[in-house]
């Protein structure tokens, strides 16, 4: 091989490196260049940017730029041109307008498939059903559009923890207005919904205990067709998360008086914003109880009440106990596995028959209860026999003892006596 | 030394022999015989032959201190999940209808991989393991499969 | 006194294999009387603390059921559904401890009391190794319950023999029966500690309760300067059998005490793959040099710093071993006071090691 053949091959690879080098960077600056956005440099450069605007927004991440929106040319540089109407450039929508400006891409399903193949697009004809949607067509501008609650331009999906309709955020979104007193006294409406709602179950499983499971406002409300629970929506909006409350209710006696009179359901006892942690107390028969706000001491109901409030809190107070003497038999030593078990048993008994109260039937929540108490009953007989068992264990201790000791004090003697 | 007292010494001395002979073996003794559940709790638990269990259905078996939850699936596969339901620790049980798995006390709703799928439960259930050896069912917490 | 029937069987056997070393041994053996002979009776608390050992240990076997499996919920079992179960399985846990315990105290006794001179040399060493035995035995069973301290401190006790130059990861596979902790090392735990250790065990107890049978009891350098006449003794037996037997029944009776009051906590199954939890300690007898390996720097000169402990350990090991044969000094007299000082340095390292690693 000559060295001529040689020194061919060397510049064809060179030449070929280099090209690929220049190549790939090439292509690099290519890329950045697609960025350059004359409305961005533009509005950047004369510090005129929207308040608020934000690089995290969903839009501008996805790569909508202000065009997207806004419309008009964001590669002409030219003023004129670039904003002109005549190139679709619509600026700052009036108030009226926001539903159909967002509805521009988000109520068309080619567009929004896009970017999320499952995403729903009928938000603006829910707006248009809400209390919010119906006012504003009437011209209220008051009311809520798209951008009160999802801001303009910093828009985060509701799944992005920072975002205002990301659910522990939304009481707080909602609150925007409907915390407002003197709005809200135009349109005959409280303003402590949020207040009372942050002091709830719910409130406090979502704000303190941060549990995105509890509902939110939304949850209940609904988000884009928000409308206040009807007398007849109520208690299906609870029971979509409490099943069973609803068909026990729903199949008992009760059901019948409650909407015939007119009473709402759910509310009545349980109250809706302000949903305090139920307790057994509700059902007892003094007069802060719930039951008695209707019965009095002379009907059935009273009775019931009575019976099952008794039996309950018998069975609560077995839970109890039980539970201590378990705690009592391990600190002892001794083997508390049977009656940990027997535990799982009676406070599922006892979970059940506070659910089945809403039977308002005395022989279903006895016969739920009556498992438990048995099974507590049991498990306080192991317990006697576990406590039983230590004290006989001190006892043989000392039965033993007494007899070792003797042996010892004889053998003691016996020993003295060889010395002597 | 009288002799009376060394009668008594002696005595004394066989009748505490006797005394701590006997207390040494009657828990010997006791502790041979053994007790009524005789076989030991253990981390693999034999439940029955396949044949005790129909297709669809259920039984609930005591792991030790867990309740555990064995299905038989419709095709006559079986699964194994933890009893407890992951809200409040009540027992699943087993719905041959839509065949899922429901927590009565607050209607939580399980898939047969032990999926929370509706309802409150925040967390799936546990899973055991499942084998048949000699036609016998043979549950097996997951962690000791090493 | 004597019956007649018991003479009888004892002329029978006499007959035939000759029992007078025996009866020579029982009316000739005497002990010394003086300010020390309270240390002549750690010996037999040892032995009647293993006698315990042996007795509970084939109780507990016929209920435990190794494998990581069943190990658990076997002494699970024992202890809550056998009765007298939580008996026998904390009287051989305590028993094991006050078993090395006395051990240790036994071996300290003879050191400082010097009985361990010619010609009690190979008593001495034999003794030695029946210590090491006794730890090898606590190391080996406190690992059967299968439980999470016991786990994890099988792991690093393991991890240790790993440091060793060339063969300490073979070893440690070897006695571990694989890469880690697991299974296996339950089974070859449980083999090591029901059947290999006490084989070794007992035969070497043997040799070393023969040379004791056959020497008699030392007589400290004190008694010994002693005129005949001032020396006292009290016949072996019966006395010191009576009033040994007396010793073991209060042994017995502060042994069950503990076990009523102060039962041993089974704890947590183990699992492989839990973090190690808080408090992971070896058993209190391992605690001084667990707690050097800890407080030695990472590296001392070339070497790595477990490594230099153990090889330590090792050595001084030996020499303890083989103490009876070291002469560092012509002079007799100089000779002892250099090595009753290295032992008191032993002695003092040992408890605040094991303080400082409880503290």
């Amino acid at each position: 091989m000559n060295k001529k053949y040689l020194y061919e091959i060397c510049s064809i690879l060179i030449i070929f490196s280099a090209i690929s080098i220049f190549g790939v960077q090439s292509d690099a600056t290519n890329n950045s260049s697609k960025y350059v956005d004359e409305c961005i440099k533009c509005h950047m450069e004369n510090e005129m940017m929207p308040e608020h605007f934000s690089q995290t927004d969903v839009h501008w991440q996805k790569g909508l730029s202000c065009a997207g929106c806004h419309g008009g040319l964001s590669n002409e540089p030219d003023e004129e041109k670039s904003m002109s109407k005549s190139n679709g450039f619509v600026g700052v929508p009036n108030k009226k307008e926001i539903p159909e400006f967002c509805g521009k891409c988000h109520s068309d399903i080619s567009k929004m498939q896009l970017y999320q193949p499952r995403i729903t697009t009928d938000q603006v004809s829910q707006y248009y059903v809400s209390k919010h949607g119906k006012q504003l067509k009437v011209g209220d501008l008051n009311v809520a559009t798209c951008t009160d609650c999802h801001t303009t331009h910093e828009i985060l999906p509701a799944s992005d923890t920072r975002s205002t309709v990301y659910p522990i955020n939304v009481p707080n979104t909602c609150n925007a207005c409907h915390g407002d007193s003197k709005l809200m006294e135009k349109y005959n409406m409280k303003a402590n919904q949020v207040e009372e709602y942050s002091q709830s179950v719910h409130g406090i499983a979502l704000l303190k205990n941060l549990d995105v499971g509890a509902p939110a406002c939304n949850d209940c409300h609904g988000n884009h067709g928000a409308i206040p629970p009807g007398v007849e929506s109520i208690s299906h909006v609870c029971g979509s998360c409490h099943v069973n409350n609803m068909n026990y209710f729903n199949n008992s006696v009760m059901a019948q008086p409650f909407s015939d009179n007119g009473i709402n359901s759910c509310e009545q006892c349980h109250d809706y914003h302000l949903i305090e942690k139920p307790n057994d107390e509700m059902l007892n028969v003094h007069e802060s109880s719930t039951c008695t706000d209707c019965h009095s001491s002379s009907d059935e109901g009273y009775l019931s009440s009575e019976f099952m409030y008794n039996k309950i809190k018998d069975l609560s107070f077995l839970y109890d106990s039980t539970k201590v003497i378990s705690e009592e038999v391990h600190i002892m030593g001794m083997n508390n596995i049977e009656i940990e078990y027997s535990l799982k048993k009676i406070k599922q008994s006892l979970i059940q028959s506070r659910t089945i109260i809403h039977t308002f039937d005395t022989a279903q929540v006895f016969a739920k209860a009556d498992e438990g108490i048995l099974a507590s009953t049991n498990a306080l007989i192991l317990a006697d026999n576990e406590i039983e068992e230590y004290f006989n264990r001190r006892l043989g201790y000392g039965i033993t003892t007494f007899i070792f000791i003797l042996l010892a004090a004889a053998l003691y003697w016996k020993i003295k006596g060889l010395k002597s | 030394m009288g002799t009376n007292r060394r009668k008594f010494l002696n005595s004394l001395l066989s009748i505490g022999s006797l005394g701590a002979l006997s207390a040494i073996i009657y828990p010997i003794i006791s502790y041979l015989i053994p007790p009524k559940i005789a076989e030991v709790k253990v981390n693999s638990l034999k439940v029955g032959p396949v044949a005790e269990f129909k297709n669809n259905s259920s039984k609930i078996v005591k792991f030790g201190r867990t309740p555990v939850i064995l299905i038989r699936t419709v095709d006559g596969n079986f699964k194994a999940l933890e009893a407890t339901c992951t809200h409040l620790d009540c027992l699943v049980q087993y719905k041959n209808d839509t065949q899922q798995i429901l927590c009565a006390c607050h209607n939580g709703i399980y898939d047969l991989q032990g999926r929370n799928v509706s309802g409150p439960p925040p967390k799936p259930l546990n899973e055991y393991v499942v084998s048949t050896i000699d036609g016998e069912i043979r549950i097996t917490s997951q962690d000791e499969r090493s | 006194m004597k019956n007649k029937n018991i003479t009888k069987i004892e002329n029978w056997l006499d007959e035939r294999f000759d029992l007078s070393p025996i009866r020579n041994l029982i009316s000739h053996k005497k002990v010394p009387v003086h300010g020390h002979s309270i240390w002549y009776y750690m010996g037999g608390i040892s032995l009647f603390l293993f006698m315990i050992q042996v007795f509970t240990g084939l109780l507990l076997l016929m209920y435990y059921i190794p494998g990581e499996d069943n190990a658990y919920e076997s002494v699970q079992f024992i202890i809550t559904k056998v009765d007298f179960g939580w008996l026998i399985r904390n009287l051989h846990s305590w028993a094991a401890n006050l078993m090395v315990f006395f051990v240790f105290l036994h071996m300290f006794s003879v050191f400082f009391t010097n009985a361990f001179r010619k010609p009690r040399e190979l008593t001495w060493v034999t003794g030695f190794v029946l210590l090491l035995l006794s730890m090898g035995f606590g190391f080996s069973g406190y690992l059967l319950p299968w439980n999470e301290l016991a786990f994890f401190a099988t792991k690093i006790g393991t991890d240790i023999v790993g440091v060793v130059p060339y063969f300490g990861d073979s070893l440690k596979i070897i006695l571990r029966g694989g890469e880690d902790v697991t299974g296996a090392t339950l089974s070859r735990f449980f083999g090591i500690h029901v059947a290999i250790l006490p084989a070794i065990f007992t035969t070497l107890l043997a040799i070393h309760l023969i040379f004791v049978q056959r020497q008699g009891m030392s007589e400290p350098e004190e008694f010994e300067k002693l005129s005949e006449k001032e020396k006292k003794y009290i016949p072996f037996f019966p006395n010191f059998v009576l009033q040994d037997a007396l010793l073991w029944i209060i042994v017995l009776i502060i042994l069950l005490g503990l076990t009523v009051f102060f039962p041993w906590e089974l704890g947590l199954k183990a699992d492989a793959l839990a973090s190690a939890p808080i408090g992971i300690k070896p058993e209190w007898f391992f605690m001084f040099m667990f707690e050097t390996l800890k407080l030695l720097p990472a590296h001392i000169l070339f070497l790595e710093g477990e490594l230099v402990g153990i090889f330590g350990f090792a050595v001084v090991g030996i020499i303890w071993m083989f103490i009876p044969f070291i002469k560092l000094s012509k002079k007799k007299e100089l000779n002892s006071k250099i090595i009753r000082w290295v032992g008191l340095f032993s002695l003092i390292y040992i408890i605040v090691f094991t303080i400082i690693g409880y503290l």
